[in-house]
């Protein structure tokens, strides 16, 4: 919306300039997005003129020379290239010296050898309009030297508003005046509706047209006015100036009348052509499926069952709220108007408008929600203007479906309750003052005010919440101290376990040298097929959107892995060797989760290492490649930190290598995995190195962490470390190996790890040496070689017996 | 034999004294005190010596021993250290070469450290942090918080909505804000409440200043004879915690459905005085305002305490402040990260120079 100071100078007296009348706007509730410039800078030295006389320029077809009195002493020479100049006309002139919108400023040139001292204007010259067939010729009472700004808006600021979605009354220039009245005390002119030409039609129906309204709740009312003897013609200059400044291009003086009103009082209105309306019989009513309208704009409009549309007797003529239709569309023919004022259903007109893509000026009115009482007051003001500017009468009677809004609220507003949630006082005055301002009507009471809403803010300020509001906003909220909160009894505060053991995970990976990204939570669909799924995968349950921007971001992530292989794709298509990332966030499942929320979403931690597990240096030229043991190493360290216990076993996962896919298992179940991608999946992302990747459900990890851990005695009686090496079949699994040995000692074994694998001549074909540390403790005792050589025996028979071991000579 | 001690003795403390190294005193030490040594062989000679010369010769020799193992350990001592400076010296490197593994410090993403840095502010002043789902219901996102049937922000062309995900309030949606966590907490937990909610939101908009994902943190407090004054001195004290000591707050009225009064919080500009650089030129990160806009906030509607007034939240005696913020906003002011972009493309030259 664009608000003309020129123009909001007629209902309110602004004294501030246009930047101050912005931060005192802002500050008071109304953002302005950018004050701007409409028409030249200055009007100085833009005059009326009188052609006194134009004769052919001697030396050029096209010019003419004028005699223009400027109300100069002396006539002034201008040559003028427009076709349309004529002695006896009134027109503009831009006396040298004047600064032209673009910047350029007016000098005395030759023209062929003449001296033009000035310029006779055409509309676009000044911004008005997109006309430049010939000047503008202004009516003839005007002197000459009279300066333009007092004809019409030369030059204007403009302020640009952001209107918030409750402010449906601010939607015209009076009530942007209503709220600078409140908000700077300028004084406010009685508005611009005050007197109605057709005052005494109000209660009875004009004859010659019947309106019936199907569903009062889409249209809460609906009212028109007949006009006859209309001339549709050109709009007088004050009107398009104020038109463009605004922002609007002028059609014909009855469209510009709809727009100007619309512009002042912000109640759109829609004029017929009243001949056109076939049957001369309007019908109010919901579309029928796959109905269709051609709209003003020329485009054929496919329409449904909730959208609310007028028809005739032929059909649909306008699309209601939105845009009217191009049969009963205004033209330099019509001489009837019949002149629509309704108010309709917001939430409707925003289904409408987003429906069928069409926004338009009445449509972000109407979706506000506007008061039927404002309707009259359009058809009032446009009742003026039409029997002023195109020569109407108008027929006695005026249609009104609906009438008037509900009754006009009643609120109490208690001294105490302002303290109470401003934390600060107002003066009970200060508040009278302040709504009143605002229009409402306030009469005192025993403990405040007793406030009565106008009806356009009857939907808007409901409750003593709100009218406190409206007294805080203009008062002004710079004087409100800052305080903090009293009486607060109980509250800790902090982060929740799970929290704390999400950052801890997060840290532990940091400190291995891992950077966290933030991928995209949307995904191609296409994503399936690219982790090699099954179609009957379970991570096809797609979380799907039904409105994407764009396919590739169509659905929820199924996994943490492909954000952490875009961003690894992405660095090492910028020169990375390698890189080691991590990703903490949710991922997604469709259908209901286990705690009825409408999607199973967990929080992911997922990491990818690929390339040297340590940058090269000059101390350790070549670190060995990340495989499936820097993810295991991983892994460990987070699970470890958060005093999971765990156990690894093989599993099958289809994105990932097969011989290297390990699931995490604990007592409560899988927990997540870690392996080295699928070479095929990696070729995906055009990765040609192995991929050391891990993803861990680190919400539900977080929950089996222990609360705290209990003291154990390891410092009294120190364990005795044996190291065994056992020569096994090459299928067993070191973690049997690690089982075996920790079940045959028990309960003294305390800790066995491998720390080295062999396998080559010295141990045979198909067989596999593990080096393993093997501890024995007992709580009570230091053990001697005595007590540790019985379960040694027991070990390695144990070993021979279950996995086919022997000790290694 | 005294006399022969008292020879040795003068010998070898003469050969100490000339002693030029450790390896030398080994020598001399092994010459004169080891096991086949004149002297440890005359003092084993002692038990032959008739018993009223014994004592005296015993005594000399032994006396003449420790004097001269004392002796040798006081010089080797000189050496040793000597020699170990001398040694060290010699055993250098370059140490300004990098160090090995290079540094190896992983990053926290920015989004995440400045979640965690608020995080940390509202913990301190006694706030829970909780988290909820980012797929939601209409009537969480929208119904619920008070948002008119008509309000703009409900449509397809604005909110992603979840395909097959219903009809009417119970339609699935990606959540638009982190509000709908403020419904289902007072669900959960009757009054005095204080929490904020970090998390990931998402819109239909993507231009150079949005995008259709992005992270926000919620904040609810709700007691009896919370005021608008003490939002603004809670947010106060976050703005200082975050962006210095010696900022500003100032609240400018605007319109949010679930809030009643609303403001939009400014803080005064970190990079300026009152919108002019030290060097007099117009400040390019307020664009010469003096001020940032930061956050939304305002009273808790009293319509949306009506929707969980049976947990104990009566507009009448109950009230609240909430507010919600931009993370990237707040990191992209606080780090002078000029584009959103960068947030989501996981570029390891911007990761690596945060967190």
């Amino acid at each position: 919306m664009r608000v003309p100071i020129d123009w909001l100078s007629e209902y309110v007296e602004v004294e501030l300039t246009p930047v101050e009348l912005s931060e005192r706007l802002a500050m008071t509730g109304t953002e302005v997005a950018r004050v701007l410039h409409h028409g030249p800078l200055s009007a100085d030295n833009f005059v009326v003129g009188k052609v006194l006389s134009a004769e052919q320029h001697p030396d050029a077809d096209r010019l003419r020379v004028c005699s223009v009195d400027t109300g100069d002493s002396e006539p002034r020479t201008i040559v003028c290239g427009a076709p349309n100049v004529a002695a006896g006309q009134t027109v503009s002139v831009a006396l040298p010296g004047a600064v032209m919108p673009d910047g350029t400023k007016l000098g005395e040139a030759k023209l062929r050898g003449i001296k033009s001292s000035g310029m006779i204007l055409a509309e676009d010259e000044l911004g008005i309009g997109g006309e430049h067939d010939g000047i503008m010729v202004l009516t003839d009472d005007l002197a000459a030297g009279t300066p333009l700004a007092g004809v019409f808006a030369v030059s204007s600021d403009v302020l640009e508003p952001e209107l918030t979605p409750n402010r449906g009354d601010c939607g015209g220039l009076y009530g942007i005046a209503r709220e600078v009245h409140a908000a700077t005390g300028a004084a406010l002119s009685a508005p611009p509706w005050s007197d109605d030409p057709g005052a005494s039609t109000l209660g009875s129906a004009p004859a010659g047209i019947s309106v019936t309204v199907d569903d009062a709740a889409l249209c809460p009312r609906f009212t028109a006015r007949i006009f006859e003897n209309v001339t549709v013609g050109r709009s007088p200059i004050w009107l398009k100036a104020r038109l463009a400044a605004a922002g609007q291009r002028s059609i014909s003086n009855v469209v510009d009348i709809t727009n100007y009103v619309m512009l002042v009082s912000g109640h759109p209105l829609h004029a017929f052509d009243l001949d056109r309306i076939a049957g001369g019989e309007l019908t109010v009513r919901a579309a029928r499926d796959g109905e269709k309208l051609t709209t003003l704009d020329g485009e054929e409009r496919t329409l449904d069952g909730d959208i609310c549309l007028i028809a005739d007797a032929d059909g649909p003529t306008s699309l209601a709220g939105v845009m009217g239709g191009s049969r009963s569309e205004v033209s330099d023919q019509t001489t009837s108007v019949l002149l629509e004022v309704a108010v309709w259903d917001g939430a409707n007109i925003n289904r409408t408008s987003t429906r069928l893509g069409l926004r338009s000026e009445a449509s972000s009115r109407f979706e506000k929600g506007l008061s039927p009482e404002g309707a009259l007051e359009a058809q009032a003001m446009a009742s003026a203007l039409m029997l002023e500017l195109t020569g109407a009468t108008l027929v006695d009677g005026t249609l009104d479906v609906g009438g008037d809004g509900p009754a006009a609220n009643v609120i109490r507003l208690r001294d105490a309750r302002i303290i109470s949630l401003l934390g600060t006082p107002i003066a009970r005055e200060r508040s009278q003052a302040i709504l009143e301002a605002l229009g409402f009507t306030v009469t005192a009471a025993d403990d405040g005010l007793d406030v009565t809403v106008p009806h356009w803010r009857r939907d808007d300020v409901t409750r003593e919440a709100d009218l406190i509001e409206e007294v805080a906003r203009i008062n002004g909220l710079e004087s409100l101290p800052a305080t903090l909160p009293l009486n607060r009894t109980g509250l800790a505060g902090g982060l929740s376990r799970e929290q704390r053991m999400i950052r801890r995970a997060e840290d532990v990976l940091v400190g291995r040298g891992l950077s966290e990204i933030v991928g995209w939570s949307f995904t191609d669909p296409q994503i399936c097929d690219r982790l090699l799924l099954d179609d009957d995968h379970p991570l096809r349950a797609l979380v799907v959107i039904e409105n994407p921007m764009s396919s590739a971001q169509s659905v929820m992530r199924p996994s943490i892995l492909p954000s952490l292989l875009d961003a690894a794709a992405y660095n090492m298509a910028r020169g990375a060797e390698g890189c080691a990332l991590f990703e903490s966030g949710s991922v997604y499942r469709a259908g209901p989760s286990d705690d009825g929320m409408a999607a199973s979403e967990h929080h992911g931690l997922g990491a990818i290492v690929t390339g040297p597990v340590r940058e090269p240096s000059w101390a350790d030229a070549q670190p060995p490649a990340a495989r499936i043991e820097s993810a295991h190493a991983l892994v460990s360290s987070v699970l470890g930190a958060l005093g999971i216990e765990w156990e690894v076993e093989d599993g099958e996962l289809p994105f990932l290598h097969p011989g290297r896919t390990a699931m995490i298992r604990t007592a409560e179940g899988l927990l997540g995995w870690f392996g080295e991608v699928h070479p095929a999946v990696a070729a995906s992302w055009e990765i040609e190195q192995p991929i050391a990747a891990l993803a861990i459900d680190i919400g539900r990890a977080s929950a089996l962490a222990p609360t705290h851990s209990i003291f154990s005695d390891l410092t009294s009686f120190p364990p005795l470390r044996e190291d065994l090496a056992v020569i096994v079949p090459s299928g067993v699994a070191a973690a049997s190996v690690v089982s075996c040995i920790i079940a045959a000692g028990s309960p003294l074994v305390s800790r066995a790890e491998v720390f080295d694998v062999y396998s080559g001549e010295q141990v045979g074909e198909g067989r596999v040496s593990l080096a393993l540390h093997v501890d024995f403790a007992a709580g009570d005792r230091t053990l001697s070689d005595e007590d540790v050589a019985p379960l040694r025996e027991k070990i390695v028979a144990a070993l021979k017996v279950e996995l086919d071991g022997e000790l290694r000579g | 034999m005294i006399e022969r001690v008292t020879e040795i003795q003068k010998q070898a403390e003469a050969e100490i004294s000339a002693a030029s190294s450790s390896a030398a005193l080994e020598d001399l030490r092994v010459q004169y005190l080891g096991r086949k040594a004149e002297l440890p062989q005359l003092l084993r000679d002692v038990a032959q010596l008739p018993p009223e010369q014994r004592g005296e010769a015993g005594r000399t020799a032994n006396q003449a021993r420790q004097s001269l193992e004392a002796m040798i350990e006081a010089a080797a001592a000189g050496f040793e250290a000597a020699e170990m400076s001398a040694a060290l010296a010699d055993d250098n490197v370059d140490v300004t070469l990098p160090g090995s593994p290079l540094e190896t410090r992983g990053h926290h993403h920015l989004l995440s450290a400045t979640r965690r840095e608020i995080e940390d502010v509202f913990c301190g002043l006694g706030y829970s942090v909780v988290e909820g789902p980012e797929v939601e219901t209409v009537h969480y996102n929208f119904d619920a918080l008070n948002h008119d049937p008509a309000h703009p922000a409900r449509a397809r062309s604005d909110t992603f909505y979840i395909e097959g995900g219903g009809e009417g309030p119970e339609q699935t949606l990606l959540r638009t804000h982190t509000s709908p966590m403020q419904i289902r907490i007072m669900e959960q937990a009757p009054p005095p409440i204080a929490l904020i909610v970090p998390g990931r939101v998402f819109r239909r908009d993507s231009d150079a200043t949005h995008t259709p994902q992005f992270h926000q943190i919620e904040g609810l407090l709700v007691d009896e004879g919370v005021t608008l004054a003490d939002l603004k001195g809670t947010l106060l004290a976050f703005a200082r915690a975050i962006f210095g000591a010696d900022r500003e707050l100032r609240l400018r009225p605007h319109f949010f459905p679930f809030t009643e009064p609303s403001v939009e919080v400014d803080v005064s500009c970190f990079m300026c005085e009152k919108g002019a650089t030290s060097g007099g030129e117009r400040c390019s990160l307020c664009k010469g305002t003096g001020w940032l806009e930061v956050l939304g906030s305002g009273m808790v509607d009293p319509n949306v305490f009506a929707a969980v007034s049976e947990h104990g939240y009566d507009p009448d005696t109950h009230q609240g402040f909430a507010f919600g913020l931009g993370i990237e906003r707040i990191a992209m002011l606080k780090h002078g990260v000029p584009d959103l972009r960068f947030f989501y493309e996981n570029d390891l030259r911007f990761l690596r120079q945060f967190g």
